[in-house]
């Protein structure tokens, strides 16, 4: 198919494969970037949250011309009861700044955006083209890739994979394992068309300001798992998601999570009357800092979602693939221009940035939380989302019993739940892991 | 949930161009399911698998949304194999 020898091979034209091959060709290597889809963005899912601060190191004026949705002005946790809701809300007019923090994006036209300006860079970029094996030489360092397309190898210095979540080349190659159930998420989430004025009505926005409700409790009936509604300028993305070892013992299915989630009675006004136009699925790396595999090897690097670049606790996902990805450029170009070869030993230069970067960093942090939620998940997502809507209830509802005679039934409730010791202990866990 | 939206509904808003004769997800031939593959007939989101009149598993991968859940939990076992489908065929999201 390709005769010629590339600096790098690109395998994925996600957020961290776009990343990567914009920071190499925009420093003058020469890069080939393969992606399985029709045109990049057409396999990619996300919710989708854009951190300004990640996109700007790469394409810094990026905002006068990407696809973008909503700025966020506003951030909701919703701890879900059965039929109620208890709020954190947070809204600053301060972040109608000009140049706004965070945004949503529909994945598939921002990508697509994306993708073009990879192209104006000079990488060279097919589709359509799935890759099906990394070739390797007798000493077992990466040289190239093969693909479904006819013709023989394609050969680089080095190979890039970023080819997500539930990326085979690097399983089959043995270069890290293939997920555990335990350690990645589910979601399924759909995308809701409303009228530009209606969506601003009801979530109290004007212009292009956004919202997002991020949504835990009894929705995910026991299971670590997570609902939300992210608004964009026409529509409305609503999605659900628990982690899969969760599904597999739990009687109930995604899509049904998802309809209860929908029509929960403090979500349904929200979506009343919209026009559903897709519903995906796909998988989130939530085993943390504990899980990220080897990121460097003779002739290759790994990262984003495949690397289980993920903080799940900050839902920041595509801005660890970016920031990956731009740092495995970086050090590849550092590398090259030192005219020295692509080995596990210069390429561990990719893993110091990297570890000198928020993103090890934060996922440092918070190395303990997941194997806590889930350990405990019927208790921080049924038990006691369940007690506090009761206490809340307790609080507000005006029926003549005594206040003091209240707050003695909702402390007794609390430790006939979890006794003392379970409420401490729980407590004390959340706190060092979070630590 | 009366109202509930069937998963079959909802994959007829998505676009796919499906590879004809070439089913990129396998089942390997079995007398009883396994328990990870009796429960993808339960948490596939595109409903591609479904337990036969003879209690077997089957699958009929064209809706398949390529989220990779049956891969974590079956692939390991060697109940099924897993493959992408070919270049620019599969689920094509206009929004993803």
């Amino acid at each position: 198919m390709i005769e010629e020898k590339f600096d790098a091979i690109v395998i994925g034209a996600g957020m961290a494969g776009n990343a990567a091959a914009h920071t190499m060709a925009s420093r003058g290597l020469k890069v080939l970037q393969l992606e399985r889809g029709e045109y990049a963005g057409s396999k990619n899912v996300q919710g989708a949250i854009l951190y300004a601060d990640m996109v700007e190191k790469i394409i810094p004026n990026f905002r006068e011309e990407a696809p973008l949705e909503r700025h966020l002005v506003e951030q909701r946790f919703w701890m879900m009861g059965d039929r109620s809701h208890t709020g954190l809300q947070y809204r600053n007019d301060d972040f109608n700044e000009d140049k706004p923090n965070r945004y949503t994006i529909i994945r598939s036209q921002f990508d697509r955006w994306f993708s073009k300006e990879v192209q104006a860079q000079g990488a060279l970029v097919i589709c359509e083209t799935t890759v099906t094996e990394l070739v390797s030489d007798a000493y077992g360092k990466v040289i190239g890739v093969r693909t479904d397309r006819r013709g023989g190898t394609i050969f680089a210095d080095v190979v890039i994979l970023c080819e997500g979540v539930n990326g085979l080349l690097g399983a089959r190659a043995g270069l890290r394992d293939t997920p555990k159930a335990e350690h990645v998420a589910l979601a399924v989430k759909e995308m809701h068309f409303l009228p530009r004025e209606t969506i601003e009505s009801r979530f109290n926005l004007h212009g292009d300001e956004g919202v997002v409700i991020e949504a835990a409790g009894v929705i995910s009936k026991g299971m670590t798992g997570m609902g939300f509604v992210y608004t964009n300028k026409e529509s409305v993305s609503v999605g659900m998601g628990c982690l899969v070892s969760d599904f597999a013992t739990n009687n109930d299915t995604p899509n049904g999570l998802l309809e209860a989630f929908k029509n929960h009675p403090s979500i349904k006004p929200l979506l009343e009357g919209s026009e559903v136009k897709e519903y995906a699925a796909h998988l989130i790396p939530e085993g943390g800092y504990k899980t990220i595999p080897q990121l460097f090897g003779d002739g290759w690097v790994v990262c984003g979602d495949a690397a289980q670049l993920n903080n799940a606790i900050h839902r920041e996902g595509s801005n660890l693939a970016l920031t990956s990805g731009r740092l495995a450029g970086e050090a590849i170009f550092q590398i090259k221009s030192r005219r020295e070869p692509m080995t596990k030993q210069n390429l561990a230069l990719y893993k110091q940035y990297l570890d000198d970067s928020f993103v090890m960093k934060d996922l440092k942090k918070y190395k303990d939380m997941p194997a806590l939620l889930h350990a405990n998940s019927q208790n921080y997502f049924l038990a006691y989302p369940q007690l506090v809507s009761k206490a809340m209830e307790n609080f507000l509802r005006v029926d003549g019993t005594p206040k003091l005679d209240k707050e003695k039934a909702t402390v007794a409730s609390f430790v006939k739940e979890r006794r003392w010791t379970g409420l401490f202990g729980d407590a004390w866990r959340l706190a060092r892991a979070w630590r | 949930m009366s109202l509930a939206m069937r998963v079959e509904e909802k994959l007829y808003q998505n676009r796919y161009i499906v590879d004809a004769g070439k089913p990129h997800i396998a089942i390997r031939p079995h007398d009883k399911p396994s328990e990870n593959l009796l429960a993808m007939t339960r948490i596939c989101p595109a409903g591609c698998y479904a337990e036969t009149s003879s209690g077997q598993v089957e699958i009929t991968p064209d809706g398949c949304l390529e989220c990779g859940t049956c891969r974590v939990l079956c692939e390991a076992s060697g109940d099924i194999t897993w493959n992408y489908p070919r270049g620019g065929f599969g689920v094509l999201f206009k929004f993803g």
